[in-house]
This record gives structure tokens, sequence and C-alpha cells, in this order.
């Protein structure tokens, strides 16, 4: 249960860290707040011979407005992100899907963009950061791109960062007026992964009409799921209305989650229909709120 | 472009960390966790390693203030900053107010997690000096207790702060 032994470097700047991460490539590991990484090193699941830590990097963390909505560094502590006055004003959805994680002894070390970069098949983070329509900004010696959550997300535990780059910034659109959102899962106890979740936003018309819904699943598949079809059903439908059951029943159709240890595949994929119902009329609620 | 000045990667690094008041210097291997830190190379046996991969929150200190997992930081991380352990709460001949709570509440038995609970309480109480009881059971929940059901610790944690 101790680390294997590594070689360690605490670079104080973005550039620093860029280039020890090309000179080391696959033999590195950006070290963010170790929640998730320090113990797959105690386990010794992870051998990386050196250790690049962020956490001395000042301009990796903040939170500021960006084009009507926000950007937030990729070492924004989890803490400082749920009770944001921004991001509560902003991204609703992203605050109540951080309060989710863990633990706050957790979300004190825990980052944003850490969790992203783990992309934890049962996390809240990548599940909301696709409801909301992230951007993810990648940069490397190289330079810097960005991607959208299609593109960064790409399958178990996987994301597109090459070896020598780095999560450097997420960007999110600020929920639009007439939106409502919510964020919910099923875990055995407050704090632990997500055994079936929902991250949802729903945009009513003045009559209470669907017009565009997002619902994008953790915990039931290789990375936040999304399930074209279920959004559809909605569109153009009252909710609360006939179509929320309908869109249940749709996930419930498409989804091949896994069965495992904490739960059965039947299990998940009864929850995750459930939860979406659940997520929708929450989200309705909150839509009429904000008028 | 300009270069920056290079750092090489090491094994092996000298920290000074504020622990419970104390200036502390020492060599430490990269790979010591600041829980082994403080129990191995300064003898401060209070904080406790139970699971070791930040799930049972026995090592919980404070860092700069906030409640975190020790084992789950390495001790060079914690170079410059202050550190406080149980060690820094009350003693035996005196308890704090908290340690206080702690026994007339009957919120332990075997002891083992105690030394977490107690930091996390330290810093809600700092922040929250009359935590609701959601707030209390948010702190609390990130640790583990095998012997009281926690509804005695979650008195204790009101009492001291009322």
């Amino acid at each position: 249960m101790k680390p294997a032994p590594f070689e360690y470097l605490a670079p104080r700047r973005r550039l620093e860290a860029l280039e020890a991460l090309s000179e080391y490539g696959v033999e590195a590991k950006a070290l963010a707040g170790g929640q998730s990484l320090v113990p797959l090193l105690a386990m010794r699941l992870a051998r990386p011979a050196v250790l690049v830590d962020l956490n001395r990097i000042r301009d990796l963390a903040f939170i500021r407005p960006y084009n009507g909505g926000l950007a937030i560094g990729a070492m924004t502590r989890q803490r400082t992100v749920e009770a944001h006055r921004l991001v509560v004003a902003r991204v609703p959805l992203l605050a109540e899907a951080v309060r989710c994680i863990a633990h706050p002894q957790i979300r004190a070390r825990g980052t944003i963009g850490g969790s992203l970069a783990h992309a934890d098949p049962s996390s809240e983070l990548p599940a909301a950061a696709a409801a909301l329509d992230a951007h993810f900004v990648l940069a490397s010696v190289r330079g810097e791109r960005v991607l959208n959550s299609e593109q960064f997300f790409t399958g178990y535990l996987t994301t597109a960062l090459e070896p020598d780059e780095l999560l450097t910034e997420v960007r999110l659109p600020a929920l639009l007026p007439d939106a409502g959102w919510a964020f919910v899962e099923i875990a055995r106890r407050h704090g632990d992964f997500a055994l079936a979740g929902v991250a949802a936003v729903l945009r009513l018309d003045g009559d209470g009409r669907c017009t565009e819904a997002q619902l994008v699943f953790t915990g039931v598949g290789p990375g936040p799921v999304r399930i074209p079809q279920a959004e559809q059903a909605l569109l153009g439908q009252q909710v609360p209305g006939p179509s929320v059951a309908e869109m249940a029943r749709i996930v419930q159709d498409n989804l091949d989650p896994p069965t495992d240890i904490h739960a059965t595949a039947d299990y998940r994929r009864h929850a995750a229909g459930v939860l979406a119902g659940r997520a929708m009329l929450q989200a309705a609620n909150r839509t009429r709120e904000r008028r | 472009m300009m270069r920056t000045r290079r750092r090489i990667p090491v094994s092996q690094a000298q920290i000074h960390v504020r622990v419970n008041g104390s200036e502390v210097t020492r060599t430490v291997e990269v790979r010591r966790t600041l829980a082994d830190f403080l129990r191995e190379d300064l003898g401060l046996t209070g904080t406790h390693v139970g699971c070791e991969h930040g799930v049972c929150g026995a090592c919980t200190v404070l860092l700069d203030g906030r409640p975190v997992r020790s084992c789950l930081l390495f001790a060079v991380q914690a170079d410059g900053a202050e550190v406080t352990t149980v060690e820094a709460l009350g003693t035996p001949e005196a308890l704090s107010p908290l340690q206080q709570a702690f026994m007339d509440h009957h919120a332990l038995q075997c002891g083992f997690c105690t030394p977490g609970f107690l930091m996390s309480a330290t810093a809600l109480l700092r922040d929250h000096p009359r935590p609701s009881d959601e707030l209390i059971r948010e702190m609390m929940g990130g640790h583990l207790c095998r012997c009281t059901g926690y509804a005695a610790i979650g008195e204790a944690v009101k009492t001291a702060g009322a």
C-alpha cells in the first residue's frame, strides 16, 4: 500500500509542466488533486517514473467569465467550484454535480480538471460537462486545441489527452434563461460513486413544451452516455406529461450497462430510466421557477 | 521563445512544514505520504492510517486549515504549508471542548477513527460555530466509524458548537 518509487517535479509555471510532459511522455503522469491518482499509486496500479505535480502552478486555478459563460482552470478545487457565486449563477448544474462528489475532505483537494481527465465511468463531472456542452482546452508545447466532450471522452478511463498534453481549462456556456437543470444519482451511500446518475438540461417554451433536452448518464457505460432517441422523444411535448414516461422507457431499452460487484445491469438500466424521469421533472420545475 | 528555468525530477527533497505551530525541516523521500511523515518521521502517531486510499478518513488533518486526507498527499506537497493534527487539540489532562464533548456523548469506543472526526469537526466548528444537522452530516459523512453508529458523534459535534 505504499507507492513504488518515482521521481517528482513541482513546476511553478505552466510552460515548465508542459516541457516536462513533453520530455518524459508516457513515463510521466500529471498530479492534480491526487484523490484518484494517489490511491492508484498506493495500490501500484499506476507506476509512473515521473510525477509532475501541478499544485504549485497558480494560473491553472481560476474561475472567470467567458463568452457569457465561464472558463474554469483545471486546478480549481471542487470545493471552490461548488460554492462559487459565478458557478451557481451561470452553471448551477455544475455546482449540483460537484456536491455529489465524495465528501468535503476529498473535494478540498480534488480538482475539476483532475476528475475530468481521469474520466472514471461512474464519476459525476464527465456527465455534467457533456450535458453542459463543455469545451476542453488541451495544451502542450506543440500548441493548444479545444475539444467538445464527444471528442474528449474516448472510453473507459480514457480521454483524447496525448501523453504530452495537459487539460488546462474547461469552458462552459451559461444556462439559458428558458432552461432548467438537474443532477440526480443513486449511490449506496452519499459520496460513493454513482451506480447510475444523470445530468439533465431542459428548455421549455412559454407553453411548457420542450424545445431542447440534454440527458447524459453516468455509471452505465464506459464514459458519459447519451441516448439521442430519449431526448428526441421529449421535443415538442409538455413536461411534465406522458412523454416523460415514454422517454424513461426509451432510456431503459437502449442502455447496456455493466454488471459488477456494486449493481446488476438490470438494476442500473431500471434506475437510469427512473432517474431520467425525476431529473426531467425537477428540471421542468426549475425552468418555471426561473421565469 | 523564453525557456523556463529547468527543474530536475528528484527522489528526495528537503521540506519545511509548520506542524502544530512548530517549524519542521526534514529531508523526505518524495513518495512519503504526509500521514507517514507525521507518524514515522515526526512521531505524531495521533493521526491514524486506516484504509490508506482515501476512503475511511482516519488520517484526516488540517492543511492550511482545511480538512484533507493525509494519506492522499505526499509530504513534499506540504512544503511551505501549515499542518494541524489531533495533537494540537488538547491533552489527556486537559481535553479540548470538542474532545470533552466526544467523551460526554460516548462518541467513541475503540477510538481508531476519532482523530479524523475531531479534525473535520474542528474545521467545521471554526467555519460554522453552530452548524446545522445537515452540515454536520455532510462533514462527518467523510469518515467511517465501525463502533458508534454515528448518532453520538453528531450529538457531540452539535453540543461542542452550542
